[in-house]
């Protein structure tokens, strides 16, 4: 109950204050596209130089919580996932804003979010020594099976058919590929210098999801000059409450599904969302509903990316080792004030860690709050003309796309992909399977690779990759979800086809 | 912030076309400097540190910005730096050696020693061997005897291939006369790192600084030090040498400040004079050794020395290959 003991620190009057700054901060930035959370944090970090440890580390902790739940407002409002973390939020969010109801959605996620990350928090509080040896199991076997099982998940995941999904899937895995390879250095199909260092999966994020509507929005607004994009309806808070006290399907499934997947090192909160969301989908009863603004999608995706946030710390913490870029640059925060991480750090430096970790809960609670407040506020903006909207949409994307790196080259590429994805849209393809492929290429490559190497020098490749439990679990499931697509598209074939052929 | 305070700064100033012709009033905008690896790496972490007082009176005057341009390794960054920066004092670039003189001798990047200017080194982070705390493992006599029972059969990590981690395993097969397996890591030195503790792999090459964390944290033991001398961190750590592998400080990861080719010459001057000083600040100081980071402060004319001799040594290394 340590933590319980450093809870008045959190609440003196100027840590308080860096922390409601913090969340501010966060909020703004991680609803900015392109500033991911670990962008946001490592711009924090000159703040803390002049800091105690304890208000720098508060101000870092606050900053972490409140940048991955902002990422939503983008997501949902126009569409533009701040960070791979809310490409889930998109699906269902932005169709539910489509509808007017956007204030609902944002309203939905931030509490999912709340519940999530409080979740994910008090795991860290309670179970870290625990989860430490659980975020140590996976090596390279473990983790290209891993990768293996996401590339499954493609398929189901918002297409209208699996074939499309998984053909958008390999679009992605081979633009992966694209530039240097991350181990052997060897270059590949790089045509120019932009994408030397490979696609960037933000610039290609926001190309992807934002540059379609833009075009679509530029075509139907000649059209149709006065129409409206986002009517967002009012919705009261207790009512938001009360839907999602009543879905505990998806928001048990996503903040399981997030606590789990993000404590696994260099995997978390990338994917932690698309998996929460697209197993929601499958044990729903209405999964039909999914992809056309359902808000169970929203309470999956959301809940899965912040209750990632607390054990995506574990190993940091525990053995001093970054899990996720984020954790590298607040390790950086611990070191500037000569603090090093580790089994000691609860005993030598709980006067730092335990309200970082505090700040971290109380963060979500502010972060719901303020958030609210911001739905409440979009509720005030009503009728926005197409021409003004698409402008709009596509300022931020290149500000976002060119401030990931200060690149000119990252501009090019969103603005390629995003052309290429409205074409392939208007065939029935679908953004997010493609986005997934190109985060799990590199993944499953590099994890094959250095466990071949490793299974040369040692027990050969077979046995390397197929004995364990942990590989037999990870294979017994790939090969159940890749079952489950097969019979899906069996099924949907025998019934739907005519359906198809006129689409 | 500052990034995007130096990038509106410079945006005006170009606008406005109030560039300076003479190099007097050098630095009358905030600077920028590039580091070819991502936030939160070590390279990244130690450049904010140490530029944090540019904006002093006696140092620069002027904020240095820092913007990462991270990807292969460091390539991508350097190649930019080499060919696409301007080189009109203002843009800067934080060099890693021997990493970027080994990937120029590998090939495939557009750059080499002489495509940049040294200003000063801030630091040098010698490679160590580390193996699991619960390892057999004592000394680097267990693990040669190991290898030399199982010919490539001892795998160890590091952060990829042709930084400084290869290149001291290089070092180590070609002094201990034994075939190992190297497993670069794709996700650097802290990949690596947790492949030693998760017992993926037998043991590693690793950064001092963050070898003896991990010490201290009791996750790991330090076998040797790639150097030619005991580390002040670690003064119980015998260096490979005194092991008897004759192995020299070709590995140890320099880190400093460069401008690319073509810089103008009072401008260079300019700077080799300032940002040595600049290292030497005490706070600059206090928080290096805070984050258990080694400084080793070079002025230019020493740097160019150090570099060619890299050049040397790494050419007769990799020759082998």
């Amino acid at each position: 109950m340590d933590f319980l003991f450093y809870m008045g620190d959190v609440f003196a009057p100027v840590s308080f204050a860096l922390l409601l700054f913090g969340t501010v901060f966060g909020l703004i930035l991680g609803a900015t596209p392109g500033l991911s959370p670990t962008m946001t944090v490592a711009l924090m970090i000159p703040f803390t130089f002049r800091l105690e440890p304890q208000q720098g580390l508060i101000l870092l902790g606050a900053a972490y919580t409140s940048t991955v739940a902002g990422g939503a407002v983008s997501a949902i409002l126009l569409k533009i996932p701040g960070a791979p973390a809310n490409i889930a939020t998109t699906l269902d969010g932005h169709a539910m804003a489509k509808n007017g109801e956007g204030a609902r959605a944002l309203q939905l996620s931030f509490l999912a979010s709340a519940v999530g990350g409080v979740f994910g928090v008090m795991l860290l509080i309670f179970l870290t020594p625990v989860l430490a040896g659980w975020a140590l199991a996976f090596g390279p076997s473990e983790l290209f099976w891993l990768a293996i099982l996401g590339v499954t998940v493609i398929g189901t995941l918002d297409s209208s058919s699996v074939v499309k999904g998984l053909l958008s899937g390999c679009i992605g895995l081979w633009l992966a590929t694209i530039g240097f390879d991350d181990i052997m250095g060897a270059q590949r199909f790089i045509f120019h210098d932009a994408v030397a260092g490979g696609i960037n999966v933000i610039p290609a994020l926001i190309g992807l999801f934002a540059i379609p509507q833009v075009i679509a929005m530029f075509a139907r607004g000649r059209t149709d000059p006065g129409a409206e994009v986002i009517a967002v309806r009012r919705h009261p808070i207790g009512s938001a409450l009360r839907e999602l006290l009543g879905r505990k399907a998806p928001l048990a499934i996503g903040t399981a599904i997030g606590s789990v997947i993000g404590l696994i090192p260099g995997v978390g909160g990338q994917i932690a969302g698309l998996v929460a969301y697209d197993q929601s989908k499958k044990f729903s009863r209405e999964s039909s509903k999914f992809g056309t603004g359902h808000p169970e999608g929203i309470i999956a995706a959301e809940s899965a990316n912040n209750a990632m946030v607390g054990p995506s710390l574990v190993p940091l913490l525990t053995l001093s080792i970054p899990g996720s870029p984020t954790a590298a640059v607040l390790l950086g925060g611990l070191l500037i004030h000569g603090i090093f991480p580790g089994p000691q750090l609860f005993t030598n430096y709980p006067q730092v860690v335990w309200p970082f970790i505090n700040s971290m809960l109380v963060g979500q609670v502010l972060m719901c709050m303020f958030g609210l407040l911001i739905a409440g506020l979009a509720a005030k903006v009503a009728k926005v003309p197409h021409g003004v909207m698409a402008a709009v949409v596509l300022g931020l994307a290149v500000f976002g796309s060119y401030s990931v790196q200060h690149s000119m080259g990252d501009v090019y590429v969103m603005a390629t992909l995003g052309i290429g994805m409205y074409f392939l849209e208007r065939f029935g393809f679908s953004a997010a399977p493609l986005v997934l492929g190109l985060i799990l290429g590199p993944i499953a490559e590099a994890n094959f690779i250095q466990g071949s190497m490793i299974a040369n020098a040692t027990v050969g490749v077979w046995n390397y990759f197929f004995t364990g439990w942990m590989n037999w679990v990870l294979i017994a499931i790939v090969a159940g979800s890749v079952g489950y697509s097969a019979w899906m598209e069996v099924r949907s074939r025998r019934y739907t086809s005519k359906e198809e052929m006129l689409a | 912030m500052k990034t995007f305070i130096a990038g509106i700064a410079a945006g005006l100033i170009a606008a406005t076309g109030a560039g300076a012709d003479g190099h007097d009033s050098y630095p009358d905008r905030p600077v920028m400097l590039m580091v070819s690896y991502g936030a939160g790496g070590a390279t990244d972490f130690q450049a904010r540190i140490v530029t944090m007082t540019a904006g002093n009176e006696d140092a620069l005057g002027m904020p240095i910005a820092i913007v990462n341009r991270p990807g292969a390794g460091g390539r991508v960054g350097w190649n930019w730096l080499a060919t696409q920066a301007e080189a009109d004092g203002y843009t800067l670039g934080a060099y890693n050696v021997p990493h970027f003189i080994a990937q120029s001798i590998e090939g495939g990047v557009s750059y080499s020693a002489d495509d940049f200017e040294p200003i000063a080194n801030w630091g040098a982070d010698p490679a160590v061997f580390v193996v699991a705390a619960d390892s057999e493992f004592d000394s680097m006599e267990d693990v040669i005897a190991f290898a030399e029972a199982n010919p490539g059969g001892l795998t160890f990590s590091g952060a990829g291939l042709f930084v400084g981690h290869h290149i001291a395993a290089l070092q180590l097969e070609k002094a201990a006369g034994v075939e190992l397996a190297y497993i670069p890591n794709n996700s650097g030195g802290a990949g690596a790192m947790r492949a030693v503790i998760a017992g993926e792999v037998m043991g590693g090459v690793n950064n001092l600084s963050d070898a003896f964390r991990a010490q201290e944290a009791g996750t790991v033991k330090i076998l040797g030090v790639f150097d030619t001398e005991r580390s002040d961190f670690l003064p119980d750590v015998p260096t490979m040498q005194e092991q008897g592998y004759e192995i020299d400080d070709a590995s140890v990861n320099y880190r400093g400040v460069m401008v690319p080719a073509g810089t103008p010459q009072p401008i260079i001057d300019r700077l080799a004079e300032i940002v040595p000083a600049m290292f030497e600040n005490a706070r600059v100081q206090s928080r290096m050794e805070a984050g258990g980071s080694p400084m080793e402060i070079m002025t230019r004319d020493e740097v160019q020395q150090m570099w060619s001799d890299r050049q040397e040594t790494l050419e007769a290394l990799l020759a082998d290959l």
